[in-house]
Order: structure tokens, then C-alpha cells, then sequence
């Protein structure tokens, strides 16, 4: 507290009131968090010699933890308390970026889409790229889905990964038992994922909140366990395989062509190749994705886009105003649902074999990171984090340290950026200027 | 004298061992301003809690009539109170979408018509012109409110950037908006300065002389009360103490008692933040 007194003062020195008691009990207090969390985790270590199972201590490590924290949180006070406040300062690196993609938001986007869509012809670009630009795009399409939940309807949802479990799911069962394609099955996933949606709606139409997040989190976990489960229409833990590929216009991708169809390479005369199956589920899901950004940002500027931002910051004055919240609140959990079966059915066609692990809370948890880092309700922050948190786990020297860079990014963002990467929040309608976007 | 829009009976509202209101009965015509007034914690803000759906009264009725029909409001859900009775309100510790601009706001209080117009967003997702036409027309609307707070050069920022006397002059446009028969007016003056409640009376004026609805009006600050109202209802403890013109109210002992203890009355001053501390 005193130690921020001192931020007022125009020289660099420490003010002569600087408190070093509050700043040592500052540090202490942090030390001895520290040393509550490592005894148990750091200080004992289960080891097993031959068989026999032994505990180890590792004290010397709890130690070399508690000292290290106790330091660098004095230096942390003291580097506040002698520095005047340069608020300005903060994000520098994304404030301007951020401004300019405002400004120019349009050309950015174009010069984005531009980009994707002539990915698979640049020099550099390898199967290795496009399979991690199409792992990308499911991404940015789920962060989209779960955008209109969490951004827009301010709808805190921990189990967004439900939704995509029941759209690859029924997409998976409906495309085997009933041999339908992928574009046949496509819709239905998306119809009985926002059927999911509205189920999971109804319960939680009185909940705000932490509340809403810990039974989100628990239907999420309630799928997981269906999936594992219900061994006679999921497969179980085995899951589903041979789930089929989409074509194009009836014709398909593989070396030879099932009986009474035509494939891809030899209707164009082309050699086989399998990275044309992969270039076309890559522009498979850049159109799916180009779709699900137009339909929400369409949706943002109706009645019912704006019912769900209004939602968000009033419910209470939303009833005043008629509206009914029941039905606001279902229709975002519908249409994010529906948007995360389409990526669901998506990952489905692309892996060709799903099971219950690709649907834990882990999922939940990145799809969630990256909406609420890229910006709550921004579509092109959607785009920057799953970018970032696609790409990052892929630099080969930090793979191990995916977890810890995660975190670190996390609490970095909500310090600099608590509004997330790009928290600008562009008006639905304007009065002056037609300038309509 | 015009016709009764809301009538009031034997409204009682209990929490718990505490009743906030206590068999209250009045009535609210169109084209005036009937104004609830009483100490703090009379219940004013609960009559109007149960009768924009918010509270399920304990008793009585509340009966509203709009175009011929007559709503029980007690038995309406908060959101069809608004929509159906066309009941608007603006509350006490003001309520704007802050993070929306100005037009946003007064565009969300036309929702039901948009919707509708919409086609629950099918048509508007196709852009098909009778959608295009509805918003036009809420657009218009909201400008017209906009022009006459003299808000329209904001229209586009948001509102949680106002002034404290412009948000209760917002939220009183957002409240219109809705295209209400009644409108329930929370404290609107609290907080603004001369110059602003000058500017509020006028409007809450304009609005009972142009547009045909009622007003009901919670407000401490006499100067307001005895000002602009053509009809007072006086609340304390839950139950009416006096109901009348307000030169009747000001004269009237009982009144003069719950607000000031025994002596002077003296509506000159603003006795806001009333002495209650007598017993009971
Ligand atoms: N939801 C509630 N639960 C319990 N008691 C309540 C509730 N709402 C109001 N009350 C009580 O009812 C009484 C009347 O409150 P109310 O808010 O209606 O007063 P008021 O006349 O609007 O006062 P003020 O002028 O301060 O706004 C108070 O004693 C209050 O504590
Ligand atoms: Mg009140």
C-alpha cells in the first residue's frame, strides 16, 4: 500500500517513506505460500527401488523454492515502488497491433483469409503446415462457437467440449449406420448438438456465474462418461473407426475408387496423391470456419445478438425491457453448441477415428483459454490466440513445457490485457457514418 | 378526469416477519403523473418490484387496462409484464447496458418487435427487406429520443460513459422505448444536480403531454413531487397515509408527521434522507 504512495513521486529514488516492513511481510507472506504448496508437492517423492515403494524428502529443493520466491517478490515491490507509474507502457507490444487491426480491421481480415487460402501453394509450406493450419482452423471455429456462449451471452461454459464430443459423435454413428456423407451427416451433428445445447440450457437458466461454470464442467465430464460408457452405440474406450472421408461432389479421395464411384485424381486426370485429401479437409474447414464467422457475426447485429450482449451485462434490466432471458440464454447455448457440433463432426471426418480421450476437460479448458485471451467476443482474437496456442506447444525445444508456457501466458495476458488480446468491442449498429462492416 | 390505467388493491408484500407493504390500494390514470412517496424504506421501490413482475405479491391485485383489455399483473412473468402490459421501468441504482452504445441500448428495448420482424432471426440472417424496414423504423425511434435528450452526437459511444443526469435521462428513453402504457419512474432525480432536475422535469412533463400513458413516479425530492405530479399517494411503513392533489398532501398532518416528526412542516427544503428514528 505504502510502497504504492510512492508511485506519485517524479524521481527515480525511493520516496524516504518507502516501507520496507510491509514490503518484507509482503515477500514473507508469498514465501510462505510457497512453502505450504512445495512440502507437499516438491518435498516428498515416492520412489520405487525393486519393487519396494520408499518416500523421499527433498527438502533442499521446498528450500531453494521458498528462499527464491521470498527474493523475487522483494524485488518485485522494490521495482514498483521506485518506478513511477508508466500505465501507458503496458502491452506495449499489442496496444499499437491492437489499434491497428481496429483501424483496418477489414483489410486485416482480408489479407488473413488471402493468406489461408493460398497457404498450400507458398514455398515454405509443408503436410506438416497444413495439417497444423487445419488443427488451427477447428480451433478458431470452436473459439468462434463458444465465443457466442462466453463472449457474447456472457454464459461462463466449462463443458463446451460436450458439444463437440455429441457433434463428432453423431456425426461418426449416423455416417456408419446409415452410410450417409459427410455432407448429409454435417447438419444433423449440428442439430443434435444444439438438441444438447438446449438440454443443458434448461437446468442452468437460473445459474450466473461460478455456478454455471461448475455444472457446465460437470456435463462436460457427465459426456465423457456416457462416451465411455455406452459401449453399445459409442464403442466405449475402443470408439469409432472407419468413419467416412468427405468428397467432393460425389467424388472421393483415395488411391482407387469404390465400386460406382469416381475419385478425385482420376476425374481430373491427376496422379495420386494423399496430400490432396489433406489439402482438401484443409479447405473444407476454411470454408466451414469463413461460414461460422459470417453466420455469428450476422447474428451479432440482430435482435438476438444484441439480446445476448444486453444479457450479458443486464440481465434484470433485459426483463424489465420484455425480454424473456429463458429463451436469450438457450438460443446462445443452442447456437454455440450447434458450431462446436460442426467442428466436432469436422474433427471426426478428419481423423477418421474418434474415441473418448479427444473430449476431456483439457479441451474445454484450451478452447476456453482462447477465447477469453484472444478478447471476449472478438473473432479476429479468437484467430491470434488459437494461433498462439496451436503454435506454441509445436516449438519443439518448449513441447514439454506446454503446460507451464500455458499458464504463464495466461497470467501474463490478465495482467497486461485483462480485456484479452484484442478487447475492443465494435458497436452493433451505428447512427453516424453508414460505415457498416 | 381520464380513465383508471392501474388499479391497486389490497397489494400487500411480506418477507420473511417484515411486511413492506401492508394492503395498499390506489389508483394511476393516463396523461398524469401519480407520484409514491414516503420515507426510506417505506416500500416504494417493492410496489414497484410486484408490479413489474420482479416480486410475487403476497396479496391484492394489480390490475392494468390497455386497449380494452385488462391484465393481472400479478399473475405475469416480469418480461411479459413488460411485453404484454407494457409496463416500463427504470430503477433506482440505474441500469443501462454500459458497454453498449446509447442506440444499442434504445435498439434492445424495441427486441420484441425486432424479433418478430426478424422472423426469430431467420428473416434478418437473409437480410430480407421487412427486417431491414423494422430496424429502419428502430432506428428511427431511438433518434427520436436521441434528438430530444440532445444525446444524438453520442449515439455511437457507450453509454457507461455519460453523465450521471444523461444515464437516468437514457434510461428513461430506453423505458419509452418499449412503447409502454406505464411507466414506473424509480427515484429519477436522485444524485442531479438543479440544472439537471430542471431538464428531467421537463421531460417527465413532455412525455405525460404528448404520449398517452401514465406515469408513476417514486421521488424524494419535493420541488419534483409537488412540482410536476398531478396525484400523490404517500407511503410509511409499508401502508397509505394520505392519497390526494399535492397541495392536499402538503397540508395534510399525517404526511407532515411520518416525514418530520411532530413539528413545522416545511416542503421548501428537501427532507431526502428523512429523520425516521421516532418509534413505532
Ligand atoms: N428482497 C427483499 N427481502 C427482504 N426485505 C426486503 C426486500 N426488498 C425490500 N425489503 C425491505 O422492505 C422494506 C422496504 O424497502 P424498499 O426498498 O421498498 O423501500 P423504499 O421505500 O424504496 O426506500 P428508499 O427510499 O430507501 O428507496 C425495507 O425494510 C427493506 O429492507
Ligand atoms: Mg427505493
Amino acid at each position: 500500500m505504502t510502497a504504492e504512495a510512492g508511485v506519485a513521486a517524479p524521481h527515480r529514488a525511493l520516496p524516504k517513506s518507502f516501507a520496507w516492513g510491509a514490503l518484507v511481510k509482503d515477500a514473507a507472506i508469498g514465501a510462505a505460500v510457497a512453502l505450504v504448496l512445495a512440502v507437499p508437492l516438491v518435498g516428498f517423492r515416492v520412489v520405487e527401488i525393486n519393487g519396494d515403494v520408499t518416500l523421499t524428502t527433498r527438502f533442499t529443493w521446498v528450500g531453494i523454492g521458498v528462499v527464491s520466491v521470498f527474493v523475487g517478490r522483494l524485488a518485485l515491490g522494490l521495482w514498483r515502488g521506485s518506478r513511477p507509474a508508466e500505465r501507458k507502457r503496458s502491452g506495449a507490444l499489442v496496444a499499437p497491433l491492437s489499434r491497428f487491426g481496429r483501424r483496418h480491421a477489414t483489410g486485416v481480415a482480408w489479407a488473413g483469409i488471402g493468406f489461408a487460402a493460398i497457404l498450400q501453394f507458398l514455398p515454405f509450406t509443408t503436410r506438416g503446415t497444413v495439417d497444423l493450419a487445419t488443427e488451427i482452423l477447428t480451433y478458431v471455429m470452436l473459439g468462434w462457437g463458444l465465443n457466442v456462449v462466453v463472449g457474447l451471452a456472457g454464459l461462463l461454459d466449462l463443458g463446451y467440449v460436450a458439444f463437440y464430443a455429441v457433434g463428432a459423435y453423431s456425426f461418426a454413428i449416423t455416417a456408419t449406420t446409415f452410410g450417409l456423407s459427410f455432407w448429409e451427416a454435417l447438419p444433423i451433428a449440428g442439430l443434435l448438438s444444439a438438441l444438447a445445447g438446449i438440454l443443458l440450457g434448461f437446468p442452468v437458466l437460473r445459474l450466473r456465474g461460478d455456478y454455471l461454470a461448475i455444472v457446465t464442467l460437470g456435463f462436460g465430464e457427465i459426456i465423457h462418461i456416457l462416451l465411455q460408457n455406452w459401449t453399445s452405440l459409442t464403442g466405449g474406450p475402443n470408439g469409432i473407426g472407419n468413419i467416412p472421408r468427405p468428397g467432393l461432389f460425389g467424388l472421393v479421395f483415395a488411391a482407387s475408387a469404390p465400386p460406382g464411384e469416381t475419385t478425385f485424381h482420376q476425374f481430373f486426370g491427376l496422379d495420386f496423391s494423399p496430400s490432396q485429401r489433406i489439402d482438401f479437409l484443409y479447405y473444407v474447414v476454411l470454408a466451414l470456419a469463413l461460414i461460422v464467422n459470417l453466420f455469428t457475426l450476422r447474428l451479432r447485429r440482430l435482435p438476438i445478438g444484441r439480446a445476448w450482449e444486453a444479457l450479458r451485462e443486464d440481465e434484470i434490466a433485459c426483463r424489465a425491457l420484455g425480454i424473456n432471458p429463458t429463451n436469450v440464454k438457450l438460443s446462445a447455448f443452442a447456437i454455440g453448441a450447434m458450431l462446436g457440433g460442426f467442428a466436432g463432426a469436422f474433427f471426426a471426418t478428419r481423423q477418421g477415428f474418434i474415441s473418448p480421450e479427444s473430449f476431456t476437460f483439457v479441451e474445454s479448458a484450451t478452447i476456453l483459454a482462447i477465447v477469453v485471451l484472444g478478447g471476449m467476443g472478438s473473432q479476429m482474437g479468437v484467430v491470434l490466440a488459437a494461433m498462439v496456442l496451436v503454435l506454441l506447444p509445436e516449438l519443439r525445444f518448449l513441447a514439454e513445457y506446454r503446460m507451464l508456457i500455458f499458464g504463464a501466458a495466461m497470467v501474463l495476458i490478465m495482467i497486461w490485457r485483462p480485456g484479452g488480446l484484442l478487447s475492443h468491442r465494435a458497436p452493433t449498429i451505428l447512427l453516424h457514418g453508414a460505415r457498416r462492416p | 378526469m381520464s380513465t383508471p390505467l392501474l388499479e391497486v388493491q389490497h397489494l400487500t408484500m411480506r418477507f420473511g416477519g417484515l411486511t413492506a407493504v401492508d394492503d395498499l390500494s390506489f389508483t394511476a390514470r393516463e396523461r398524469e403523473i401519480t407520484a409514491l412517496i414516503g420515507p426510506n424504506g417505506a416500500g416504494k421501490t417493492t410496489v414497484f418490484n410486484c408490479l413489474t413482475g420482479f416480486y410475487r405479491p403476497s396479496a391484492g391485485t394489480m390490475i392494468l387496462h390497455r386497449g380494452g383489455r385488462k391484465y393481472q399483473l400479478e399473475r405475469m412473468e416480469g418480461h411479459r409484464v413488460a411485453r404484454i402490459a407494457g409496463v416500463a421501468r427504470t430503477f433506482q441504482n440505474i441500469r443501462l447496458f454500459v458497454g453498449m452504445t446509447l442506440l444499442e441500448n434504445l435498439i434492445v428495448a424495441q427486441h420484441d418487435e425486432l424479433m418478430r420482424a426478424s422472423m426469430f432471426s431467420v428473416a434478418g440472417l437473409f437480410g430480407f427487406s421487412p427486417y431491414r424496414r423494422a430496424e429502419k423504423a428502430a432506428v428511427q425511434k431511438a433518434r427520436y429520443w436521441l434528438d430530444r435528450l440532445e444525446l444524438t452526437a453520442s449515439a455511437d459511444l457507450p453509454a457507461g460513459g455519460l453523465s450521471y443526469g444523461d444515464r437516468r435521462r437514457l434510461e428513461i428513453a430506453r423505458a419509452m422505448c418499449t412503447g409502454p402504457t406505464l411507466l414506473c419512474l424509480d427515484e429519477p432525480a436522485a444524485g442531479l444536480n438543479p440544472r439537471e432536475s430542471d431538464r428531467l422535469n421537463e421531460l417527465l412533463l413532455s412525455i405525460r403531454d404528448q404520449h398517452r400513458i401514465g406515469l408513476l413516479l417514486i421521488e424524494h425530492d419535493m420541488k419534483v413531487v409537488m412540482g410536476i405530479s398531478d396525484h400523490v399517494v404517500v407511503l410509511d411503513y409499508g401502508k397509505k397515509i394520505a392519497d390526494g392533489k399535492p397541495v392536499e398532501i402538503q397540508h395534510d398532518p399525517a404526511v407532515i408527521r411520518a416525514y418530520l416528526g411532530e413539528p413545522e412542516p416545511s416542503f421548501e427544503t428537501e427532507p431526502s434522507a428523512s429523520p425516521r428514528d421516532e418509534d413505532r
